[in-house]
């Protein structure tokens, strides 16, 4: 964001310079250092040291609110296992079942730390939703993918997992040469693509549309009736949007969790 | 061969809005299905509501995937 805000210097409406707009340039940071290790640049950034932020945050959270554990909670215990009890009673056992139980530590770390990752996007001094780096979203999901493949595969065994998959019951048999093809790409391509794409293009769309109002109202700044004016509609559009975003990332790590259970689910129960 | 028409500029702030079409009409009906059914059965809001968003997560990704693809095909 500082980028852009750097390039629109003294760029007021009535200056002479078009609005300038931002584009998918404001997701490449400067980085703060690049090592260079055996061939490989590891670039240390703002999102890498937000992620290590984030990561240290929920870790020591969790561990402070389960340490002493307490007939009656106080209030660090109270919340840690309120949002446990969110993830068990709202996600693990309404998706999955009974079984779900040893599931939840998974299902919470992924929600807890998508969530965070995404606040990151609202919270002044960050201003940078993780989440819109491809790179997190991809990363996240290949340990689904691969969780819920080799859950199907040692549940179900590896040749009824996908035949299972590939052949839903109650079909005419002739469908299936249609049918078939197009559930395995569903189940190998399709899902784990989705999944990180919806991730990583809201959060993307979310902080280009404050960033494009918050341009806006430093662009419409100036000593002059309309761009005074435009310029207070558009702060307010930004303080508006920035309460529906932060809806949104909640959602959104909600949907990502719910849609993780859903595909254990998918794998330790045949027919669902 | 001799070109008959053009189409020149962002084309795909045009594409995206053709992308959302079908997600909108699709997110339309989810919902409005989904307020239905709770209104009907109650008692029934867990499973509908998880269903709900299910449902929807799974249309959005229609609109989302037609916002990002100009970012990376676009020019």
């Amino acid at each position: 964001m500082s980028a852009v805000i750097v390039s629109s210097e003294g760029c007021h409406l009535n200056s002479g310079c078009g609005f300038p707009a931002p584009s998918a340039d404001i997701f490449f940071l400067e980085p703060y250092a690049t090592l260079h290790i055996a061939g490989m640049d590891f670039v240390i950034g703002k999102t890498t040291i937000l992620v290590a932020l984030v990561a240290l945050v929920i870790s020591v959270f969790f561990l402070a609110a389960a340490r002493p554990q307490r007939m009656v909670p106080g209030k660090l215990q109270s919340i840690g296992e309120q949002g446990y009890l969110f993830i068990r009673d709202q996600i693990a056992r309404e998706v999955i079942g009974k079984d779900g139980d040893r599931f939840v530590p998974f299902l919470g770390a992924l929600f807890f730390f998508v969530w965070l990752s995404n606040l990151m996007g609202v919270i002044p001094g960050a201003q940078f939703p993780i989440m819109s780096s491809l790179a997190f979203p991809v990363a996240l999901t290949l340990v689904v993918y691969a969780t819920y493949l080799y859950l199907g595969m040692k549940h179900q065994g590896p040749i009824k997992f996908f035949s299972a998959a590939m052949f839903p019951a109650g079909v005419p048999k002739a469908m299936y040469i249609l049918l078939a093809p197009l559930e395995l790409l569903q189940l190998v391509v399709t899902r784990p693509v989705t999944q990180a794409i919806r991730l990583f293009a809201n959060m993307f769309a979310g902080h280009l549309l404050i960033t494009t109002f918050t341009v806006g109202a430093y662009y419409l700044l100036s000593p002059s009736i309309i761009g005074a004016l435009g310029s207070a509609t558009s702060f307010g559009v930004t303080v508006v949007l920035t309460g529906f975003e932060m809806f949104i990332q909640f959602l959104q790590a909600f949907i990502f969790t719910l849609l993780t259970a859903v595909y254990i689910g998918g794998s330790l129960h045949a027919e669902h | 061969m001799s070109l008959l028409a053009e189409l020149t500029g962002s084309i795909g702030s045009i594409g995206y809005g053709l992308a959302a079409i079908g997600p909108g009409v699709g997110i339309g009906i989810i919902f409005g299905n989904g307020v239905q059914a709770i209104a009907r059965q109650p008692e029934a809001y867990g499973v509908i509501r998880q269903n709900m968003i299910l449902g929807f997560a799974l249309t959005e990704a229609l609109a989302l995937i037609g916002f990002v693809v100009p970012f990376v095909f676009g020019k």
